[in-house]
């Protein structure tokens, strides 16, 4: 695939993400294989051949418990602990509670984990969420994506203040402490990185919906309105933009238009029901739903209220769309429609025919999901799949839709229409209008088209343009 | 007034009117703006804003005393930024320094090389996010002086401005990047497949 690409058309840093790129989404799917060489029943097996050695180690010594797994120590992925497996849990006590110290983790036996795209440096990376075994409409807090510019500041929230100052009445610093006597709200809203699929405009790149989709995440926000604490320090005549700033190493900063402040934004100190993670803002971010990922400024520690936009790097040099005239679009701040099928997806093989569920995400940025429609024959006739509830807005929606597979070769596509009667554009049509910024990637930003993933007479899923 | 009135009316319609109204009352006492009801936080200081208030607009303000030249930040480049942006900045292979001069003109060939002097609108940009984010292994290390200093090297070196131009805060509001009418704005929908 490297030798494809015309490297001399890429800027230095898609180049040296191109380089990497598909390498390593190589040896992540290796990896995954390696279990049992079939993507989609990995963890499954993995179980079944871990039980039979429990059971073996037990037998043979004749121990039940901690001491028959001395021979087998179980391994504990990312965000679980090895306790010692039973061979028959109903024959002896479990392990007494607290072990955890009052914290618990998931089973050592889900190993599922965010991928990280191969940038030059981990400290300016990001890393995506595994959708393809996504359930529901949350995303673990550990799984969230992440997008980072400068590493993750590990702040003492003690030390952490806001400062609201510039065309204000009243200048400002609150505590953290102090946000949260405001009266909260909770919201559940997802975040999607405005370079979500950027590798797809072109020709199919990445071969798993976790790299072409993981970039967006939904997660149940709480915090403080940003218009109360705007009514608390006065917004003065004049004022149109507001510059949000971050405590990390980037000092990442973003101009967010007023009007979006006063609408829906919010300051938000929690997520899925604690703390927010290190990874997402500890111990606060902006939360700006609907608008592109990297407005939603993590680690905030200060807003400036102004008349003009500031025009930082991130909203001039980067996030910016290049149109094939040489013109760039700025300010692209709404998430527009969207959905993808997580199941079944890239790299998957389906055992046989026979039934399958089809299910998947749709979300918008601009309000609620209003259908979800699947094709099985490539966009040719299309049918309305069943919004699992709730349907929120500015939220992932689950999609489900049962499906018979004949065995024979399909396409499987989904697309989407929001509450506005936008409905979710193929793949061609946007680049009709948007041209490829003569990148070979293309126009890198706002990749929003409809998914296709092939299945194949063998079973085979794999990533596919088809329009 | 009748801003004031409707808060009061809110105030009292919330049900926790006693307390609130007690901090209106002492804010009226203060004279000017009443602040909203819930009286939470800090008023920030003066000192406390200018400690990281470190933005700089494309119109020039926020941009600190002090000045620098291309000689100087040529000494500056080499010292604090070549490692990453490569001795001619044309950004460094494996680094992730991104190429700083080159491509003007490129944008609308087909082969657009994104770069300062190609494509970012505004000089305050570069001055802001040096000062912020640079050198990546001790943002925010470098003086005033050094920053005016390096951004003239930069902006001598893509030959937006001489060779001999100082850099201080009138002169660096005064450049006109090459692609300063380069943007445009959003107008998204831009595909219609409404029902």
């Amino acid at each position: 695939m490297e030798q494809e690409i015309d490297l001399d058309r890429l800027d230095e840093t898609a180049r040296r993400m191109v380089e990497a790129l598909a390498p390593a989404e190589e040896r992540m799917l290796k990896e995954a294989r390696g279990v049992d060489g079939n993507y989609m029943l990995r963890v499954t097996r993995r179980q079944v051949i871990r039980g039979a050695a429990a059971i073996g180690g037990a037998a043979a010594t004749g121990l039940v418990g901690g001491a028959a797994q001395a021979d087998e120590k179980p391994k504990a992925p990312p965000g679980s602990v090895a306790y010692p497996v039973q061979g028959d849990p109903t024959k002896e006590q479990g392990r007494p509670a607290f072990q955890d110290g009052g914290y618990g983790t998931r089973s050592q036996f889900e190993n599922e984990v965010r991928w990280r795209y191969p940038t030059a440096t981990r400290l300016s990376t990001w890393t995506m969420t595994p959708l393809e075994k996504s359930q529901g409409i949350v995303t673990p807090s550990g799984l969230h994506f992440e997008r980072h510019h400068g590493g993750i500041p590990n702040i003492d929230p003690a030390t952490h203040e806001l400062l609201i100052h510039g065309m204000v009445e009243k200048p400002m610093k609150l505590s953290i402490e102090d946000l949260k006597r405001y009266p909260p709200v909770s919201r559940f809203h997802f975040i999607e990185c405005s370079g979500n699929t950027l590798t797809e405009w072109r020709k199919p790149t990445l071969k798993t919906v976790q790299g072409t989709h993981g970039l967006t995440s939904t997660s149940e926000w709480t915090g403080v309105p940003l218009s109360t604490v705007l009514s608390e320090v006065g917004v003065k005549q004049g004022a149109a933009w507001v510059l949000a700033e971050g405590r990390d190493a980037a000092v990442l900063t973003r101009s967010i238009p007023l009007a979006k402040c006063w609408k829906d934004a919010i300051l938000a100190y929690a997520q899925n029901g604690e703390a927010l993670r290190p990874e997402q803002g500890y111990p606060l971010r902006l939360l700006l739903p609907g608008f592109e990922g990297n407005t939603n400024v993590k680690w905030l520690r200060r807003l400036e209220v102004s008349d003009k936009p500031f025009m930082t790097h991130e909203e001039t040099s980067k996030y910016t769309d290049l149109l094939s005239n040489g013109k760039a679009r700025q300010f692209s701040f709404v998430m527009e429609a969207k959905s993808v099928i997580t199941f079944p997806s890239g790299e998957m093989q389906l055992p046989g025919p026979g039934f399958y569920e089809i299910t998947g995400l749709a979300w918008s940025g601009r309000g609620r999901v209003k259908r979800v429609e699947i094709s099985t024959d490539g966009g040719k006739s299309w049918s309305l799949a069943s919004l699992q509830e709730p349907v929120l807005p500015v939220c992932h929606t689950r999609f489900r839709f049962p499906w018979r597979w004949d065995g024979k070769a399909a396409i499987l596509q989904s697309r989407c229409q929001d509450e506005t009667g936008y409905v979710q554009p193929t793949i061609k049509q946007l680049i009709a209008v948007r041209g490829l910024g003569g990148g070979k990637f293309g126009s890198v930003y706002h990749l929003n088209g409809i998914q296709s993933w092939a299945i194949a007479n063998d079973g085979s899923v794999k990533n596919v343009h088809y329009f | 007034m009748s801003i004031i009135s409707k808060r009061i009316a809110k105030v009292v319609k919330c049900g926790a009117a006693f307390g609130l109204a007690v901090g209106l009352g002492a804010a009226y006492a203060q004279g000017g703006y009443d602040g909203g009801p819930y009286n939470i936080g800090k008023l920030a200081t003066e000192a406390d804003i200018a400690r990281v208030n470190i933005d700089v607009m494309p119109d020039g303000r926020g941009l600190p005393p002090g000045s620098g030249d291309y000689a100087t930040g040529k000494q500056v480049y080499a010292a604090k930024c070549a490692a990453c942006h490569g001795d001619r900045l044309q950004g460094g292979k494996g680094t992730g320094g991104a190429a700083l001069i080159g491509g003007r003109g490129s944008l609308a060939s087909g082969k657009p090389k994104k770069t300062v002097e190609s494509y970012w609108p505004y000089a305050s940009t570069l001055f802001d996010y040096v000062r912020r984010a640079m050198p990546f292994n001790a943002p925010g290390s470098l003086s005033s002086d050094e920053i005016y200093a390096v951004s003239a090297y930069i902006l001598g070196e893509g030959k937006i401005i001489g060779k001999d131009e100082v850099m201080n805060a009138a002169s660096l509001a005064r450049v006109k990047m090459p692609n300063r009418h380069g943007f445009v704005s959003d107008p998204r929908p831009d595909v219609f497949n409404y029902d």
